[in-house]
């Protein structure tokens, strides 16, 4: 059995990755690339309090409607960013500001 | 050090170095290829976390699924010009700031806790794969089909959203 602790830091480290992969990227596509780092580090945290109490399955469970949810946002994600790359040309999400002017 | 926890650190520092390398990563083909090695490492340390449903389900999803439509993706939104999609960076210090200080916040709550497991944890864990299945037809079972009608209404509005639709004028005829 391997100590909680090591799980929940790799699960930090990728939340922050993917935290700064979002501030940072001027790329709809990557800034969908960081929200799937996130949701993969809340999964591996999920899966590391299964680990602690294995009489009950919920994390692991939860874990997969997590997967479930991804899927679902890289689809909508995805087609969002096509509908606005044929509208504007661009895939910068600091362009596309018509209701901010 | 046994055979399971050098690949467990192993399958953690090749995800823990892809998810940074991403960062500093300008080109986003090259980026979608270190998500996609840092979802599959991730999937062997749930293999090895008991939970081999997970895995072969992230491995499934992620490789078969999200892999494809990410390219596909960057393909059809880089400008036909043959050049890879080179994306800028914005906000560099602010966002390594704010990373790595929530970072640290993180880092020093896990430590000030202490995770106590339960009792003879590793034995109730190796039928997870049974009690998932009967689990997710007895007492998950309206979350499973709640997800199953969200996934549907995700891909038909992605569909609706990605297609080219018609305007009126053009449709006279039909």
């Amino acid at each position: 059995m391997f100590p909680v602790e090591h799980f929940l830091i790799l699960g930090a480290l990728l939340f922050s990755a993917g935290l700064v992969v979002i501030i940072t990227k001027r790329n709809a596509i990557m800034v969908l690339l960081g929200i799937e780092l996130l949701l993969n580090a809340s999964n591996l945290n999920l899966v590391a309090f299964n680990l602690l109490h294995p009489s009950r399955l919920d994390g692991q469970v939860f874990s997969l409607f997590v997967i479930v949810v991804a899927v679902c946002e890289a689809a909508v994600g995805l087609a969002i960013v096509l509908r606005i790359y044929r509208q504007y040309q661009t895939s910068i999400p600091d362009q596309v500001s018509e209701l901010k002017d | 050090m046994s055979v399971a926890a050098f690949m467990l650190y192993f399958f953690g520092a090749v995800a823990a170095m892809s998810a940074i390398a991403l960062v500093w990563i300008r080109q986003v083909f090259y980026g979608a290829i270190l998500v996609i090695i840092c979802l599959l490492s991730l999937a062997g340390i749930f293999a090895l976390a008991f939970a081999e449903f997970l895995a072969v389900t992230q491995i499934m999803v992620y490789a078969g699924g999200i892999l494809v439509v990410i390219i596909f993706g960057i393909m059809l939104t880089s400008k036909i010009s043959g050049k890879p999609l080179v994306v800028d960076h914005t906000y560099r210090w602010s966002g390594m700031l704010a990373g790595s200080a929530f970072f640290a916040v993180l880092v020093f709550l896990i430590n000030n806790h202490a995770f106590v497991p339960a009792d003879h944890a590793d034995k109730l864990l190796d039928q997870s794969v049974q009690r998932i299945g009967t689990g997710i037809m007895t007492e998950y079972l309206l979350p499973f089909e709640i997800a199953g009608l969200l996934l549907l209404i995700a891909l038909i509005g992605a569909a609706v959203i990605a297609a080219t639709l018609k305007t009126k004028s053009n449709d006279v005829s039909g």
